[in-house]
This record gives structure tokens, C-alpha cells and sequence, in this order.
């Protein structure tokens, strides 16, 4: 067990590779409490999250439809990432990191009353998040058939309530599947059944490297306050269309006229190894430091996103200072390492 | 609880020892793998280095963790496990058998006895909590 955003978590519930493997090739299951759910209630919800988010809830048109993108500071700084959900004109979904979700709450508390909207943090909800090619199959004898099709009917970052159930097509592993928030005790007897049915339950040791391997960021280590998203591989998340007034827009403006220094990429250790968060980075136009590494129990290597020159180009070799004095040549690849079960970088 | 054989003996840094007519088998305790978690990279010595008792002479890798293996006693090694390299799993499935790192001459014949026993290794294990 360890300590996460103040939640005690298992790393893994026997062995990390095999739970990462099940998720690539079967299915498993996460609980994902430590995620927070915060709600924006009011006629002004949209509006307020137009200018506290960096992409454009104005892109969600029908209810149930979701957007990731970031909460920022004045200065442009990642404060979060996010998942958010439009449920109806005056009512959206916010999930959180466990880690920031406190500052979070405070800082739309703290630009809540001009928009006339309530922030209402849902302490009770659990959250599991099924991933894997099977993880509809195998949910279809627990979520009833009905149910399931209305799940399988749902586009990909797409959400809608079956009872109980708050059920979202989305996820952290680069896999089909889904996620559910319920309360809590509903969420302990679907975990059950799910886990009856062959579903694995996986820890957050495989969580890290699902994720890492679909190139997806983890808040705290691939961005934070101090860069922006053109530095964390997010810049796709930044909606600068049609003049649209938001926290920290023109921080972005100012960085993009002056010339983004730095930027994300993924890096694949040529050699035996495995890459760390914190390991040196070795580029012909500079350095750079490695944000998230490990090993690719896919790819049998190790990878990591690293930030570094903006300069540094795809396919480039560079090298990782390893260990002290011990430097590995490793190459630039694109994002993500893996999709869907398929490798998408040359080895 | 994790296993800690009586036939063999143990350092601080939890490796584990076993004397077979005074070539020592070297490998890591049941109680480290399991702290290090899946193992995917095992850097080994050559055959013929002199390692030097509580001196690193090995790395173990795990998805979560890099760690120093520490030489038990002052000696030479004599044999690798090459079969790690293909399988670093055999240290996690089975820490005290297939999942052996090296094996060593001791600079001083019968020097693994001054090494702990299990009924000490135990009260190490148990004062680390």
C-alpha cells in the first residue's frame, strides 16, 4: 500500500506486470475513489467554466458529452487536468486529481460568485474505471444487456446515467472500456460482481505504466504549476479560437509570441534498463529531464516522456544518463507507445 | 510473512547465503522481492571479479525500484545466473532457488558462518517492521 493524494492504495494486488498484461489483453479494474468529483451547478455553469478551463466547454454540445483539458493560473501554469462532463445548461461534471483537489475546489470557489454558480464537491461518489478489450464483454452478465448497450452505444468521451450509475466511455490506459461513478456502496458490490465475472482488480503500480505507455500525462510529474501546457504535450488542450477570455490566456499568448523553449516527448531506451522520473537527458540542441519513466511490460523496455529542447526532433538519438556516469542511448519516438494492444513505435 | 529459510544465512542489506562445500550461492531474501515488486533487469558481475564484502557488485531492477545488490563477503565470483536475463521473474517466483544471482569463492574458507541465521535475519525483518 502506499500513500497517494492522501489515499491509501495498493501498488498492486500481486504483480504488477500481470495486472498491466490483463489490461492490454483481458480486462481489469481499477478503483479510482481518490478522483474527484466536483460539481458547477447554476445558469451560469457554462460561461464559468469557459473562462476557468483552457479548452472550450463551448464544444460540448449534447448532455453527456465530455472534454479533458486543464484548469490554469494567471502566469499560464498547469494547476490540473481534467475531465469534464455537460449534463445540462446548469449542471457540469467536474473529476479531479486526488493530489490538487482541495486547491482545486478553492479556486473555483474563489471565482464562483461573479457567474452566480454553486461548487459542490461530491465527497460520496466512488469512481472504478473497467479497461480492457474485454471490459464490455465481461461487464454485460453484471450491468444487465440493456444497460450494456446503452454503454456500447456511446461515443468515446461520452457519459450518460443508467440508475444508479454514472457510466462514461473514457479512461487511463489507452484501451476500450469505461469508467462508473456511484456511490459508494454500489461501487463496492459492482467491484464484486465485476471481479466474479474475470474482471483483475489492478493497482496503481499498472496504472502508471498503462498510462505511460498511451502517452497520457500524470499530474505532479509531466506538468504542474510551473509549466504550461505547450511545455507538457498538452497544447491540443488549448481551445485560443474566437477570442474567448480564460485564466491564464494571455500568459499562453505572450509565450507563444516570445517562442516555446521546451516541449514533451516520449523517449524509448535502445538498450537493457528502465528509464526514471528525474534521469538526465542528453539531446544534440540540449538537455532535457525525464517526467515519468519506467518499464514498458509491453514493449519489454523503457520508456519515458521527457521535457526538452523544443529543437529535439522524433527519431533523434539521445542519451539518458542511466545511472551516475552511465549514459544509454535512447530515441525520440511519438506518443503514445502503445494503442489498443498495438505497439505503434519502431523497436 | 515472508519466507526465511533455516538452511541459509543473511545480511542486513538482505541477501541470502548458501555454503555448498565452500562455493557460496548468492541471491536476494524473499522479504526484498517482494518489497521491490516485479523484477525486469538484472545487472550481474563478470566471472572472475573480486567483490569486496558489503560493497555493491550487482543491480536489481523491478518496475518500481533500482536497487544495489551488496557482496556478502570479500571473495571472487564464480558463476552468473544467466537465465535472468531472459526471466528476472525467477527472482519473485522463487528467490531462493531459480531466482539465484551469482556464486562465489570466499577469500576465507568458511567465512559464511559469521553471517546471520535465519533466527536472526527473522528479528532484523521484525524490528524493520
Amino acid at each position: 500500500m502506499v500513500d497517494f493524494g492522501g489515499w491509501d492504495m495498493p501498488l498492486h494486488y500481486g504483480s504488477q506486470l500481470a495486472e498491466h498484461h490483463k489490461v492490454r489483453q483481458s480486462a481489469g479494474i481499477f478503483d479510482v475513489s481518490h478522483m474527484r468529483t466536483v460539481e458547477i451547478k447554476g445558469a451560469g455553469a457554462r460561461p464559468f467554466l469557459r473562462y476557468l478551463l483552457a479548452n472550450d466547454v463551448g464544444k460540448l454540445k449534447l448532455p453527456g458529452k465530455a472534454l479533458y483539458g486543464c484548469l490554469l493560473n494567471a502566469e499560464g501554469g498547469v494547476l490540473d487536468d481534467l475531465i469534464v462532463y455537460f449534463l445540462a445548461d446548469d449542471w457540469f461534471r467536474l473529476v479531479v486529481n486526488a493530489g490538487p483537489g482541495e486547491q482545486d475546489i478553492a479556486w473555483l470557489h474563489r471565482h464562483a460568485a461573479p457567474f452566480g454558480v454553486d461548487v459542490v464537491p461530491q465527497p460520496e461518489f466512488a469512481m472504478l474505471a473497467i479497461q480492457g478489450p474485454e471490459a464490455f464483454a465481461r461487464a454485460e452478465t453484471v450491468l444487465g444487456r440493456q444497460t450494456l448497450a446503452t454503454l456500447t452505444g456511446l461515443k468515446p468521451f461520452q457519459a450518460v446515467f443508467a440508475g444508479e450509475l454514472f457510466l462514461a466511455r473514457t479512461g487511463y490506459t489507452g484501451e476500450e472500456g469505461f469508467e462508473v461513478i456511484a456511490a459508494a456502496d454500489r461501487a463496492v458490490s459492482l467491484w464484486e460482481r465485476l471481479v466474479a465475472a474475470g474482471v483483475a482488480p489492478v493497482g496503481l503500480g499498472a496504472r502508471d505504466t498503462l498510462r505511460l505507455e498511451a502517452g497520457m500525462n500524470l499530474y505532479g510529474h509531466d506538468m504542474d504549476a510551473t509549466v504550461t501546457p505547450w511545455e507538457s504535450g498538452l497544447g491540443w488542450t488549448v481551445a485560443l479560437g474566437e477570442g474567448r477570455d480564460f485564466i491564464g490566456r494571455a500568459a499562453l499568448e505572450r509565450a507563444l509570441t516570445a517562442g516555446i523553449a521546451r516541449k514533451l516527448v516520449g523517449l524509448l531506451l535502445l538498450g537493457p534498463g528502465v528509464l526514471r522520473s528525474g534521469q538526465r537527458v542528453r539531446c544534440a540542441s540540449g538537455e532535457g529531464v525525464l517526467t515519468s519513466g519506467s518499464f514498458s511490460p509491453t514493449l519489454e523496455r523503457g520508456i519515458a516522456l521527457a521535457r526538452v529542447p523544443a529543437a529535439v526532433a522524433v527519431d533523434e538519438e539521445c542519451e539518458v544518463e542511466l545511472r551516475p556516469g552511465r549514459p544509454a542511448p535512447s530515441r525520440v519516438v511519438s506518443v503514445p507507445f502503445v494503442r489498443n494492444g498495438r505497439i505503434l513505435v519502431d523497436l | 510473512m515472508s519466507q526465511v529459510p533455516s538452511n541459509l544465512r543473511y545480511t542486513k542489506s538482505h541477501e541470502w547465503v548458501r555454503d555448498d562445500q565452500g562455493v557460496l550461492t548468492v541471491g536476494i531474501t524473499d522479504h526484498a522481492q517482494d518489497l521491490m515488486g516485479d523484477m525486469v533487469f538484472i545487472d550481474l558481475p563478470k566471472v572472475g571479479t573480486a567483490v569486496v564484502a558489503g560493497k555493491e557488485c550487482a543491480a536489481v531492477e523491478s518496475v518500481k525500484a533500482a536497487s544495489d545488490v551488496y557482496a556478502p563477503l570479500d571473495g571472487e565470483v564464480t558463476e552468473v545466473n544467466g537465465n535472468l536475463a531472459g526471466g528476472p521473474e525467477a527472482i519473485n517466483r522463487d528467490p531462493y532457488g531459480a531466482g539465484w544471482l551469482f556464486k562465489m569463492k570466499p577469500a576465507k574458507p568458511g567465512a559464511a558462518a559469521g553471517l546471520m541465521d535465519a533466527r536472526a535475519y527473522e528479528d532484523l525483518l521484525a524490528a524493520e517492521g
